[in-house]
C-alpha cells in the first residue's frame, strides 16, 4: 500500500476546515476510522443487530458469532494464551476501573500499597485513589528523571512487603516515550508484585505480546486504534481474573440466580455484565487488521520514522520551544510530541493552528500530576497516526512558526 | 457612549476583519493593550473557573458604576476579556445585570471559539453578571 492509498481509506482525511485541508494531529485523543471500519459499523447497525448470548434465532447467533470472533482476533493481536483472558469493556478507563475494583476487593487491605507513576493519565490514577480511600490503602508514586524517563532504579526501593499492584502506562500520552516495561515488570515480579499496563497509547505504537511481556493486566481503547468508540479491552491473566469477584452484576455474567444467592458465569462473561456493545465491538476486527498492515508496511514504517526524526530535530532546534519527553534513543519515541513555547500560551497556539486547519491538543492532557511535576500549566501536543505524512509534519512546523510570530 | 452604542461599535470594529486569523490578530492587539493587572489582585477568588487558560477578574464600585480590571495568561483570552470589560466598565450594576450579552453571538465569537474556550467565555460573562447582581 502506498501512503496515498492508505489516506484514501479515511474519509475524514479529506475534510476541509475553514476552507483549508485538515491536518489531523490529535490522534492520541482518538484516531480516524478507515472505510472498512465505517462500513462494518454500518452493517452491524443495519443488518446484524440482535442481542448476543441470549436468543436462539439466526440473527442473534450471527451477532454472537461476530462478537466472539472479535475476542479471538483480540486474543491473537495481544498474543494472549486464551480467549478467556480477553474481557470487553467500554474503554481503557473502564478496564482499569474494573481491575481497581475487583482486584482491590480480592487482594487489597488496609495499609497495603498501590504503585503508580507520575506520568500516568488520570484514568490510571483516579481508580487507584478511589480504591485506596475505600480500603485505607496508600498510593505510592514512581518519579521521572529530567528527560522524562521513568526512574527505573528507584522502583526497587518503592516496592515494599505491602505493595499489591504496580500500574504503569506502556507509553505515556504526554511524553510519548516507550517505557522499559519489560524491566519494570521483571523488577516487580521478582518481588511478587503483579503489573497492570495502561496500553491506551502503547497498543497503537508498539507490538504487544502479553505473554512475552508477562504483564498481569493490559488495558486499551479501540477508538484510539481505528475502531468504533465504546470498544475497550482488558487482558488479564487467568489466575487473577478467576480470583477476582465480578465488577458489576446483571445480564449474562451469572450462572444461576436464586434469591438466596447467585453463582457466576465462567470467564470472560463473569466480567461482562449488562448489554454488551455488540454493534461496535466487531469493528475491532478490521481495525486490528489495519493496524497490523500498517506495522508491516515498509513505506508507512519509514514515513513514521522520518516524522519522528524530523519533529525531534525541528522542535529541539527551535529557540523558543521546550520539548518534554526527549528520548535517549530515537526508537524510544513514538510520533507524539508535547511541548511548551516560550512567550506563547498553548491555548492561543491551538486556537490559531485550528484556524489554519491544524488539529492539535492543548492543555493538561488528562495528566495534571505530570503537568505539576514538569512545572507547566499545560502543553501543546501533536500526535501522529500511520496515515499522517512527513509533509504534514513540515506543514505543522510552518503553521506553528506563523502562530508563534503572531503571538510573540 | 451608551451601552448600546458601544456594543454597536465593537460589532462594527470586528466586522472589518473577514478572516478569522485577522480577528485573532485584532484580539491579540487588544490583549496586549490591556492595562497591567495589579499583582496583589492575582488571587484564587478572582480566578474564573471553566477556562483552559487562567483568567482573573476584579471589579470596583465607584460612584454607582462598576469598573473592571482583568488579566489572563493566554493572550487571545486576554483580548476577549479586554473587549468585554471595554464594553461593560463604567456602567451601572443595573445596566449590566439587565443586559443579555447578545452582541457576543453577533460578532461570532462564541461559535468560532473552541468549546473549552466558549465555556471560558460563558464563565467570564457569568462572573461579570454575578458581580453586577451583587453590587445592586
Amino acid at each position: 500500500m502506498s501512503l496515498s492509498d492508505v489516506r484514501q481509506l479515511f474519509p475524514a482525511l479529506g475534510i476541509r476546515v475553514y476552507g483549508k485541508p485538515l491536518v489531523y494531529l490529535d490522534n492520541a485523543a482518538t484516531a480516524q476510522r478507515p472505510q472498512a471500519v465505517l462500513q462494518r459499523q454500518q452493517e452491524l447497525a443495519s443488518l446484524e443487530n440482535a442481542n448476543i448470548h441470549r436468543a436462539v434465532h439466526a440473527l442473534a447467533v450471527q451477532a454472537t458469532d461476530a462478537y466472539e470472533q472479535t475476542r479471538d482476533a483480540v486474543c491473537s493481536f495481544l498474543h494472549a494464551s486464551a480467549r478467556e483472558e480477553i474481557v470487553f469493556t467500554s474503554g481503557a478507563t473502564a478496564a482499569i476501573n474494573l481491575v481497581a475494583y475487583s482486584f482491590g476487593e480480592a487482594f487489597v487491605h488496609e495499609g497495603d500499597e498501590i504503585l503508580v507513576t507520575v506520568t500516568e493519565h488520570h484514568s490510571n490514577i483516579v481508580p487507584w485513589q478511589l480504591l485506596c480511600s475505600r480500603k485505607k490503602a496508600v498510593l505510592k508514586v514512581l518519579d521521572i528523571a529530567e528527560n522524562g524517563a521513568l526512574q527505573v532504579e528507584s522502583l526497587q526501593k518503592l516496592i515494599s512487603q505491602r505493595t499489591k499492584i504496580t500500574c504503569i502506562s506502556h507509553i505515556s500520552n504526554v511524553l510519548g516515550l516507550v517505557n522499559p516495561v519489560q524491566d519494570l515488570i521483571r523488577i516487580c515480579h521478582e518481588k511478587g508484585v503483579p503489573v497492570l499496563l495502561d496500553g491506551a497509547q502503547g497498543v497503537v505504537h508498539a507490538p504487544v505480546d502479553v505473554q512475552a511481556l508477562d504483564c498481569d493486566f493490559y488495558a486499551f481503547s479501540g477508538h484510539k486504534l481505528f475502531a468504533a468508540t465504546g470498544t475497550g479491552v482488558l487482558f488479564g491473566k487467568r489466575k487473577w481474573l478467576e480470583a477476582m469477584p465480578p465488577f458489576m452484576g446483571g445480564g449474562e455474567m451469572i450462572e444461576t440466580v436464586r434469591l438466596t444467592g447467585t453463582t457466576f458465569a465462567p470467564l470472560p462473561e463473569k466480567f461482562e455484565a449488562g448489554t454488551q456493545n455488540f454493534n461496535a465491538v466487531p469493528t475491532l476486527v478490521p481495525a486490528l487488521a489495519f493496524a497490523d498492515a500498517c506495522r508491516q508496511d515498509p513505506e508507512i514504517v519509514r514515513e513514521q520514522e522520518a516524522i519522528v526524526q524530523y519533529m525531534l530535530d525541528a522542535l529541539q532546534r527551535h529557540p523558543r520551544i521546550r520539548l518534554f519527553g526527549v528520548p535517549r534513543r530515537t526508537e524510544e519515541k513514538i510520533p507524539l510530541f508535547s511541548f511548551a513555547v516560550e512567550g506563547a500560551h498553548h491555548e492561543d497556539l491551538a486556537l490559531i493552528l485550528d484556524k489554519m486547519g491544524v488539529a492539535v491538543r492543548s492543555g493538561q492532557m488528562c495528566a495534571e500530576p505530570l503537568m505539576d511535576r514538569l512545572g507547566v500549566t499545560g502543553l501543546l501536543r501533536a500526535s501522529f497516526a500511520p496515515y499522517n505524512t512527513l509533509e504534514e509534519a513540515e506543514s505543522f512546523m510552518k503553521c506553528l512558526d506563523k502562530a508563534i510570530t503572531m503571538l510573540v | 457612549m451608551t451601552l448600546e452604542e458601544k456594543k454597536q461599535q465593537v460589532i462594527e470594529d470586528f466586522s472589518l476583519y473577514e478572516e478569522w486569523l485577522d480577528k485573532y490578530e485584532y484580539l491579540i492587539e487588544l490583549g496586549k493593550a490591556l492595562e497591567p493587572f495589579p499583582e496583589e489582585k492575582r488571587t484564587e477568588d478572582r480566578l474564573i473557573k471553566g477556562c483552559q487558560s487562567r483568567v482573573w477578574l476584579d471589579a470596583s464600585l465607584q460612584e454607582g458604576r462598576l469598573y473592571f480590571q482583568a488579566d489572563s495568561d493566554a493572550i487571545i483570552t486576554k483580548g476577549i476579556i479586554s473587549l468585554l470589560i471595554g464594553v461593560y466598565s463604567g456602567r451601572t450594576p443595573e445596566e449590566i445585570a439587565a443586559d443579555d450579552f447578545g452582541f457576543i453571538a453577533e460578532i461570532g465569537l462564541k461559535e468560532n471559539l473552541s468549546p473549552t474556550r466558549a465555556n471560558g467565555l460563558v464563565s467570564m460573562i457569568e462572573r461579570i453578571k454575578e458581580i453586577a447582581r451583587n453590587a445592586r
